[in-house]
């Protein structure tokens, strides 16, 4: 009998639990844990009973045995002595090398095809468009197994590199491309070289710092500077200065053909150049599609209201239209970029010993913990992934309309 | 005279139309227009013409002039023409399709393909009865049986095992109606009505099946698992993997909507892993340490375990694509199905759910898509698809050496099924798209 007029306050009941908006969402979520937290239990214990029926234990202390097999292409100092965990180590460094090449590829392939399927020539355009939805449409598996086939049936033996009349090498003799893999020369640092390393570390400060001080000078002043050339000329100059005053410590150690194959260089094997050229072309198919989207994203008025301001194309695209587009272009971009990574584990149809190959092929096999190596495996690509993709989302923050 | 001069300029005549330019008339205009406009532009024509005419000058002569469509081997191929080697295809041609099915036995997959279509009817055009869905909702388990074969009475049993929970949540409550809270009924009722499931499928299915396989013994020849293979395989795999991926996948992408901390959490948990990991290391899981989170003994189908992975998998991704729907309508349709007085599930099912769907459709077939190539990575785990199936007919020896062939043929395969599938995104987009501008 309240004087205010509302109605008295109703008894609680068990109805309510379900038809309350006010306590249904703590029935549905004290629901939803009591069910997630006994199908967990459920499978630990059932994982417990089974481990112990096998007379399995859960145990990491296989990565510090000896693995006992051999890694063909690595990039750390690894052999069948050292032990699992240098294994999955050199494993991890092959998925990193085959990920940023293919990256780098990949973007671009996929930067040249997407500007080109929307030129205005009609053959070229038809064209990008062709190998756009050809790559599309087909699995990333077949044109791996299709790359390295290539590479193995098409490119010439090591042997016709010999003998009478035989082929000789690209630039200068100095790369070989066999269907065994590509033979590049390898850097040689000697003593002195340090100093040319520290020059460039400073050219490149210098270099930074010029860009920020022309460009505070014309916001100042209005003046252009030519900051191209003139960080170009701050980049080379005293590096070359250096390298010929040290007495050119660094050289090209060129591959030679010795016996049956070729020695000294970088030798990256048929599987490593498949796979890289595969995954770049699958993953710059799907880049040349976000590319074209961004460009398309920005609208026409834009590139007329600059000209009308007077700028000029080269200066329209990079003021106007790039940093627009680049917005677009950006967060897709970087997901098929963790797509390429991914991807990338399909190393293990091709015999080229990435993570998956190692940790999840033969250590695997050897030691018989599945468990522990597939966690393992799963963790390396969850962190990867999820570092990558926190970055972006910092960049999406960061380059986000400020909408009010 | 002078007076005459100073007038201005009057016709005599009609002045007679002159021609065209040049540039814009006829096939010569638009080439000149769009293929050789400057230098560059020549240069990139030019060398375009002449990179297809080279792929041209060696492909067409290969497969379709000096090509062998009849040989038994390799070196029969040879002995004929220098061309392809499409004798490998006619000759594994049905292996390719069913991999290792029995021979006389292959007409229930093909039933089931056909079945298929009957299915996905009501589904892919309003027109169709919508009786058909029936048919639809209990296609699964009729496709699991024609295709496993078995004794039917284990497909029924599984029916029999929802029927039972469905009446459970449907005649319960009114029994108990006033001895009991109406909301309580309800929960005690679903939770009976999947308790009841539950133990049905755990400890009753096998002797339901026993009885009446005893009493009638209707049933098909069994086939194991490790005969399915090729595109029967890939096509089992695929089809379950986007029938169950869409569902799953609107369910994650609202609950990464909710405002119930718990559950968004365990969604965002969910996708971020699927996404996070590779498909193969899921398979990996699904071929070696699936069976360790199941009762010790429990045998459990390679196949089906893949067929859950890669459902799961695809979820997360099908997940994100509907999120984007969903944060792409504008707030306004939220707030107005909040003030008609819906409910959670009415403004989802009927206001937000149809719009954020239709502005989906492109990601979602492309999620499809990515799905349908993927079945491709069971060949890791030893599933013979038909990428699976080269390592076989390679290694035989009449047809040691051929590579371009194979390639060739399991491309094209993925390839139609793939372009069809994003050609027919594009016309629903096209479609849906009306009173929109």
């Amino acid at each position: 009998m309240s004087s205010t007029g509302q109605p008295p306050p109703e008894p609680f009941r068990v109805s309510q639990l379900l038809y309350d908006t006010r306590y249904r969402s703590y029935t549905i979520q004290i629901f939803a844990l009591a069910v997630i937290m006994l199908a967990f239990a459920w499978a630990i214990d059932n994982a417990v009973r089974n481990l112990e029926a096998l007379g399995k234990d859960i145990d990491f202390g296989f990565i510090f045995e000896t693995s006992a097999y051999d890694i063909n292409q690595h990039l750390l100092d690894y052999d069948s002595t050292s032990t699992h965990g240098r294994a999955a180590l050199v494993g991890i460094i092959n998925t990193i090398l085959v990920a940023v090449m293919g990256c780098i590829t990949a973007t671009v392939i996929g930067v040249l095809a997407g500007v080109l399927r929307l030129s205005r020539n009609w053959v070229v355009a038809r064209l990008m468009t062709v190998y756009i939805e050809t790559v599309r449409n087909i699995p990333v598996l077949i044109w791996i197994l299709f790359t390295v086939a290539i590479v193995n049936e098409v490119l010439p033996g090591v042997r016709s590199f010999r003998g009478e009349d035989a082929m000789s090498g690209l630039l200068f003799d100095s790369v070989f491309i066999t269907n065994r893999g590509f033979y590049i020369p390898a850097p040689v640092f000697e003593a002195g070289s340090s100093v040319i390393g520290i020059v460039l570390l400073l050219s490149v400060g210098a270099a930074w710092y010029f860009g920020r001080w022309a460009r505070a000078r014309q916001a100042a002043t209005g003046q252009i500077l030519p900051v191209f050339w003139v960080r170009l000329a701050i980049l080379a100059v005293p590096v070359l200065l250096a390298f010929f005053a040290m007495g050119s410590p660094v050289s090209l150690e060129v591959p030679a053909l010795k016996g049956f194959n070729f020695k000294g260089g970088i030798y990256m094997r048929d599987s490593l150049i498949g796979l890289w050229l595969a995954l770049s072309v699958y993953t710059g198919a799907f880049i040349a599609e976000i590319v074209r989207a961004g460009i398309l994203a920005i609208s026409k008025g834009q590139t007329e209201a600059a000209y009308a301001l007077g700028l000029r194309p080269g200066r329209t695209m990079s003021l106007v239209v790039l940093p627009q587009a680049l917005r677009v272009i950006v967060p897709p971009l970087i997901s098929q970029f963790l797509n390429l990574t991914k991807n990338s584990s399909l190393a293990i149809a091709v015999g080229y010993m990435d993570a998956t190959g190692t940790l999840g092929g033969i250590t695997l096999n050897q030691t018989g913990r599945e468990m522990e190596c597939i966690l393992l495996l799963m963790a390396f690509y969850l962190v990867a992934s999820l570092t990558i993709s926190g970055a972006m989302n910092a960049y999406n923050r960061s380059v986000r309309l400020k909408e009010r | 005279m002078a007076g005459e001069k100073s007038v201005a300029f009057v016709a005599e005549r009609q002045i007679p139309p002159s021609p065209p330019p040049v540039k814009t008339g006829g096939a010569l205009g638009w080439a000149r227009d769009n293929l050789f406009s400057g230098v560059f532009n020549t240069v990139a024509t030019l060398l375009s013409l002449a990179f297809v005419a080279y792929i041209l000058a060696m492909v067409v002569p290969w497969l379709f002039l000096d090509s062998v469509w009849n040989a038994s081997s390799l070196q029969g191929c040879r002995e004929v023409d220098d061309g392809a080697c499409l004798a490998v295809i006619n000759e594994r041609f049905l292996q390719f399709v069913f991999g290792f099915y029995p021979e006389e036995l292959r007409w229930r997959p093909i039933l089931a393909f056909v079945l298929l279509f009957v299915a996905i009817w009501p589904a892919l055009f309003s027109s169709a009865p919508r009786k058909l869905l029936i048919f639809s909702a209990l296609y699964p388990l009729l496709a699991y049986w024609l295709i496993w074969g078995g004794s039917l009475w284990g497909p029924v049993g599984a029916v029999v095992g929802l029927a039972i929970g469905w009446a459970c949540i449907r005649f319960l409550p009114p029994l108990v109606r006033g001895r009991l809270d109406e909301g309580l009924a309800f929960l005690a009722a679903v939770g009976a009505g999947i308790l009841a499931t539950a133990l049905w499928w755990l400890f009753c299915v096998t002797a339901f099946e026993d009885a009446l396989g005893a009493v009638l013994a209707i049933g098909l020849e069994p086939v194991e698992s490790a005969r399915l293979g090729g595109f029967l395989l890939s096509t089992i795999i695929g089809v379950s993997g986007i029938a169950g991926s869409l569902p799953i996948g609107i369910v994650l992408a609202l609950g990464r909507q909710s405002n119930l901390i718990l559950i968004k959490a365990v969604c965002v948990g969910f996708i971020e892993f699927i996404r996070g990991v590779p498909l193969i290391t899921l398979l990996f899981v699904a071929w070696l340490l699936l069976s360790y989170f199941l009762p010790p003994g429990t045998e459990f189908d390679l196949i089906l375990r893949v067929v859950i992975m890669v459902t799961a998998f695809a979820s997360a991704y099908m997940a994100e694509v509907i999120r984007g729907g969903l944060a792409g309508l504008p707030r306004g349709q939220y707030e107005a199905a909040d003030s008609l007085g819906l409910d959670y599930w009415k403004s989802m099912r009927l206001i937000i759910l149809p719009q954020a769907l239709k502005i989906s459709i492109p990601g979602i077939v492309n999620t499809f898509i990515g799905l349908f190539k993927d079945t491709t990575l069971v060949i890791i785990i030893g599933l013979l698809d038909p990428v699976g199936l080269l390592q076989p007919i390679r290694a035989d020896q009449n047809w040691n050496g051929i590579v371009w062939e194979l390639y060739g043929f399991i491309a094209l395969f993925f390839f139609i099924f793939c372009f069809a599938m994003s050609r027919y995104s594009m016309y629903l987009e096209r479609n849906l798209d009306v009173g929109h501008r």
